[in-house]
């Protein structure tokens, strides 16, 4: 159905919403699960592009997109900026992708020292060597929340970010509501 | 009619007394203005400036600023939020402030008082600076990681210890907390776990050995309440208790 039809049969169109989990640990997306029931409300307001959910592997136009985690390799930039691209409203999910998170921990550290420890040093390592295949994406040097690489339109913290935080975001934006949080939905923990 | 010296705070009288800052009569009249580096037990340091209100059109620093009549004072505009906002946010890209992994989650005064200025976001680009962790004394553990140069545990164990385990060494960014021991270590110092500055540093920079996540999610000092209701660390501290506070024992006038 085209803008014009829909807007004749009185419906609107679904909003179309993206999600990527870059370097996170998929407990926001659990979380975002954890709206249960209420999940049947949503998809009568939107509708899923890619997301892991889907297993659409290229995003394609959205209103709006949610990264879970921080960006730590080359394909995590490639990934956040074709979000970036395709998303009207971009949307940093939970710690790691507001501040790198437990993952940016790992910034304490020189990148060959934590390559080293894993892959070389590491407990019960056979034939040790750090992995170099071209199918895998190179490490950067350090993890970055996602605003240090991309614009960033909204923020929900918390390690995850409640049900509840998805919730209010997610139907205060569709109404076009000013997202306003209770005091128990901020939370960086 | 009353002859009381009054100022002005959010359109409301606050009354002092010669010789307050505006701090000092705000709390006392129930007005809470945030701070981080005040602890109305000791006299102000006047170095977080996140306390900052606007007195007649000028950011003042309100722990340090004498109360005066004639003052109108704004401690809870959008304008004056986003300035203390912006100072916290500065605070956290500093340090490496992991909540998740933090002791002091839920019952943290930096985490409290942001949550005061609904911030959501870090907003500037992250230092990540390497910084260690010191283990070395028995009961006490110290992250330079979450270290925001108070200089709470400096004053207290210099002033009410008699101690000088801390000293605040350095300038501007490289700026550092070291020990007062002739290795450098804390487990070296004369620190002891009873000591008053062993309890009073308003992060998880200074934290008690053993007793790490001992009160649960849901029952933390700011868990529920917001630190305007339920008030700093270091005045829900009690001997008996662990630094990390229990938020059951508070009452609240909300
Ligand atoms: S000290 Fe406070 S702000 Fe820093 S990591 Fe711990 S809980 Fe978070
Ligand atoms: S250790 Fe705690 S009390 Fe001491 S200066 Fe740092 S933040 Fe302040
Ligand atoms: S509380 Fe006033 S400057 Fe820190």
């Amino acid at each position: 159905m085209s803008e014009m039809e829909m807007a004749e049969s009185g419906k609107t169109p679904k909003l179309k919403v993206a999600t990527a989990a870059l370097c996170g640990c998929f407990g926001c997306h659990m979380s975002l699960l954890d709206i249960d029931e209420r999940i049947l409300k949503l998809v009568e307001l939107i509708e899923f592009d890619r997301t892991p959910l889907t297993d659409i592997k290229k995003v394609g136009k959205c209103d709006i997109g949610l990264i879970e985690g921080g960006v730590a390799n080359a394909e995590n930039v490639e990934v956040l900026r074709e979000f970036r691209n395709n998303c009207d409203i971009l949307v940093a999910v939970g710690a790691c992708a507001v501040n790198g998170g437990v993952p940016a921990m790992r910034n304490q550290f020189d990148l060959k020292e934590c390559l080293e420890e894993v892959y070389i040093h590491g407990i019960g390592v056979e034939n040790p060597q750090i992995p170099n295949d071209i199918e895998i994406p190179l490490l950067l040097d350090k993890v970055h929340p996602i605003h240090e690489v991309v614009r960033v339109d909204y923020f929900l913290p918390g390690c995850p970010p409640s049900a509840d935080t998805f919730w209010t975001f997610l139907t205060d934006l569709i109404a076009g509501e000013a997202i306003s949080f209770p005091y128990s939905l901020i939370h960086y923990d | 009619m009353s002859t009381e010296k009054t100022f002005r705070l959010d359109g409301r009288d606050i009354p002092f007394i010669e010789g307050d800052t505006v701090m000092d009569a705000a709390l006392r009249a129930g007005e809470y203005i945030p701070h981080l580096c005040h602890n109305p037990e000791f006299p102000p340091h006047g170095s977080c400036r996140v306390c900052v209100v606007d007195v007649n059109g000028r950011h003042q620093c309100s722990c340090t600023l004498p109360a005066d009549e004639n003052m109108d004072v704004d401690n809870s505009s959008e304008a004056i939020t986003d300035v203390r906002r912006s100072l916290l946010q500065m605070l956290f890209v500093e340090g490496n402030h992991t909540c998740p992994g933090c002791e002091k989650s839920g019952a943290c005064q930096l985490q409290a008082v942001a949550y005061n200025t609904r911030m959501l976001n870090p907003h500037f680009t992250h230092f990540f600076p390497k910084r260690s962790i010191d283990a070395s004394h028995p009961e006490i553990v110290f992250y330079y990681n979450r270290c925001i140069l108070c200089g709470l545990c400096e004053r207290v164990s210099r002033d009410i210890d008699k101690k000088s385990v801390f000293a605040i060494t350095g300038r501007g960014i490289n700026s550092k907390l070291e020990f007062n021991s002739l290795s450098g270590k804390l487990g070296d110092t004369e620190l002891s776990a009873d000591d008053k500055a062993a309890s009073v540093c308003p992060v998880g920079a200074i934290l008690p050995k053993y007793k790490g996540f001992e009160v649960p999610i849901g029952e933390r000092l700011y868990d529920t309440k917001p630190i305007s209701v339920v008030g700093d660390v270091a005045a829900n501290h009690s001997a008996e208790d662990s630094v990390l506070g229990n938020a059951d024992e508070y009452s609240s006038d909300e």
